[in-house]
């Protein structure tokens, strides 16, 4: 009984520390989060739509960032090399 | 007097504060409402609204507010005596920064969260949103310049903390990763990062480092300074999560231990103070006390710093209307603990008087070196640690804190110029590299301005305090008049504002007098920018409770 309330006490402490960790900087990882999500939104849609992707200008930036993501992902795939002939990654 | 007796009487009255006076200001001035709908549940969206947890969102609060200034003003002050610095904390606190940081969360609360900022173009007027805004610019500029300087002097004094202090970066980056990458529970991460911590600073006194005493013709002070600003550039650029955010986390824990230790030491060998209760005897060049003094402690007393954290993100963040006392006053409180523990340390840490003077041999001398002097010995006497062990747990302790202001500072400064950029069109000054050089510049600029040194951030510390001091009164002056207009008693936070007004236009005065008679153009120029804000909010609080009294309350809001 005793181990049990010792072990909801450590639960509920570190519960508390990840909120305070967290509550500081929840705006500022929240905004980052919302931002990549629209990025993606913004890409998904305009490749739906055929219509020519306006930020793929601005995408250039984030090859470099993408590149370990997208290496992963085309192992994930069973891929052995990038299937993008213009975004070689390995 | 025993320095035991000064920490209970100091401890009780801020405990007796907090149940009796918070409790008839929450209830009877600000009338907290525990049905209120506040703006973290009316406008929630998981980002900057979110309702908190009061003992979480307290340990936010605190740990925004609490910085180096706590510890340097109060470590500046005694050289006046104890007496003096003691009341201001202890009272200051109680009337002062409780009323001050509860009432900027009360106020921002009921105007759906917004910043004081922008809350004083509403309840005030454009102009006083203005001197507004050129106030928090010039703080920011005087906190980052002050504290490198701080932390530069600091490094070179105590050479044993220098691998404890660079050592917890890398503490703090390793531990990020552990949380966002391996996804190690925090309870684990925070108890391994302690122990890191503390592992470095033991190691600290066997590896002391040392930069050149010349090179390229600047002193290691001025390296120190240079390096600093690098590190606070490249730490502000960095996403959040990466070195910001568990720096913040290690340094918030590591106070709770620091000052755990500091009064369990103080229980425990029961020092006499030793400074004077009234200092007559005070070093050659010591401004007046009255007003010095009153802007000289800042934070610890009351800090306008605190309703920018108060009414910027706290307010978001509320659950309950009536959380706001807990976690806006018992903040305060928090940051006055840890002034009086820099009183405790500065005062009787020390053997002798004359070791004490030694110390304090010049205004602004004493400082956090007579906090980290002083409070060794009280940790080697009272917990048996050896001295330079003693020194490094103090020294890391003020250094992080300065250091993570510092780097907090540099990123709201390239926001301001992020911001400017925007404004004004100027396509360049939007990116954040570009507006991080732009802020990393001007404080090396103000930090250089004096002289080859570097020091140049330190002359201006009294400014920064009376600077600060303006934008407390300029929050206390939107409290204010909302109580008038809500036809409520409003001496609870108008003979605050017009005590720190009379003080910081007289302490501005006479350093305008010395600055005159030094030929010092830079600070005086400085200081006049400073002083004309301060009659400008003088008369703006004027005209504004004059309109409200003689019932032009319709005029007030179609200016607004």
């Amino acid at each position: 009984m005793k181990i049990k309330r010792v072990l909801a006490w450590i639960n509920r402490a570190s519960q508390y520390a990840e909120e305070v960790y967290n509550a500081p900087y929840r705006a500022a990882i929240a905004r980052a989060r919302r931002e990549e999500e629209d990025l993606f939104m913004l890409l998904v849609f305009s490749e739906m739509m055929g219509v020519p992707n306006p930020a793929s200008y601005y995408t250039l930036e984030l090859q470099p960032l993408l590149l370990e993501r997208f290496h992963d992902w085309h192992k994930r795939m069973g891929m052995e090399h990038s299937p993008l002939d213009h975004f070689r990654c390995c | 007097m025993n320095a035991i007796f000064l920490m209970l009487i100091g401890l009780g009255a801020m405990a007796l504060g907090y149940f009796v006076y918070s409790k008839f200001v929450a209830e009877k001035i600000f009338r907290l409402d525990p049905g209120f709908r506040t703006p973290a549940h009316e406008f929630e969206d998981g980002v900057d609204y979110v309702p908190t947890n009061k003992f979480v969102l307290w340990g936010h609060h605190f740990t925004s507010v609490a910085g180096a200034a706590p510890i340097v003003g109060p470590a500046i002050a005694v050289i006046w005596g104890w007496v003096p610095a003691f009341l201001w904390v202890v009272f200051g606190t109680i009337f002062f920064a409780g009323v001050h940081d509860a009432g900027a969360i009360w106020a921002s609360n009921r105007n759906k969260a917004k910043s004081v900022g922008s809350l004083t173009g509403d309840v005030v007027g454009k102009r006083a949103r203005s001197i507004f805004m050129i106030v928090i610019f010039l703080v920011l500029l005087m906190v980052n310049a002050v504290f490198a300087v701080v932390i530069a002097g600091l490094l070179t004094q105590f050479q044993t903390s220098v691998v404890p202090v660079w050592g917890a970066i890398v503490v703090a980056l390793i531990i990020g990763q552990l949380i966002y990458r391996k996804m190690i529970g925090l309870l684990t991460v925070s108890v391994v990062g302690v122990v890191a911590l503390y592992a470095l600073i033991w190691v600290g006194p066997s590896m002391p480092l040392a930069l050149p005493e010349l090179f390229m013709g600047l002193t290691d002070k001025a390296q120190w300074i240079i390096l600093l600003f690098v590190y606070a550039a490249i730490a502000s650029l960095l996403p959040v999560w990466m070195l910001l955010q568990p720096r913040d986390y290690i340094n918030g824990l590591q106070l709770f231990v620091g000052l755990g230790l500091l009064y369990g030491a103080v229980l425990l060998s029961a020092p006499d103070v030793v400074a004077p209760a009234f200092n007559d005897n005070v070093p050659e060049g010591t401004p007046s006390m009255i007003p010095l003094l009153f802007v000289t402690i800042a934070c610890g007393a009351i800090s306008g710093f605190h309703g920018l954290v108060s009414s910027g993100t706290t307010s978001k963040q509320l659950d309950k209307e009536t959380d706001l006392r807990f976690v806006g006053y018992f903040g305060a409180i928090g940051e006055g603990c840890l002034a009086l523990a820099a009183i405790i340390a500065a005062t009787a840490g020390f053997a002798t008087l004359a070791d004490w003077q030694a110390i304090y041999s010049g205004f602004g001398q004493g400082g956090v070196a007579a906090f980290v002097q002083g409070g060794a010995n009280i940790l080697s006497n009272g917990l048996g640690f050896d001295i330079e062990l003693s020194q490094t747990i103090l020294t890391v302790m003020a250094v992080l804190f300065a250091g993570t202001t510092m780097d907090t500072g540099l990123r709201l400064q390239r926001y301001i110029f992020q911001e400017w950029g925007v404004i004004y069109n100027i396509n360049w000054m939007q990116k954040a590299a570009p507006a991080t050089l732009l802020a990393v510049a001007s404080c090396l600029l103000l930090a250089f301005g004096a002289g080859g040194d570097g020091s140049g951030g330190l002359l201006i510390w009294p400014l920064f305090g009376t600077t600060n001091q303006l934008l407390a009164g300029l929050t206390l002056l939107v409290i204010t008049v909302m109580l008038a207009r809500l036809g409520r008693p409003m001496l609870v936070t108008l003979i605050p504002l017009l005590f720190l007004l009379v003080m910081t236009v007289l302490a501005l005065l006479i350093q305008l007098k010395g600055f005159y008679e030094q030929a010092n153009w830079f600070l005086f120029g400085l200081d006049l920018v400073v002083l004309a804000a301060a009659i400008l909010v003088a008369l703006e609080c004027g005209s504004t409770l004059n309109r409200l009294r003689s019932g032009k309350a319709e005029e007030l809001e179609d200016q607004s």
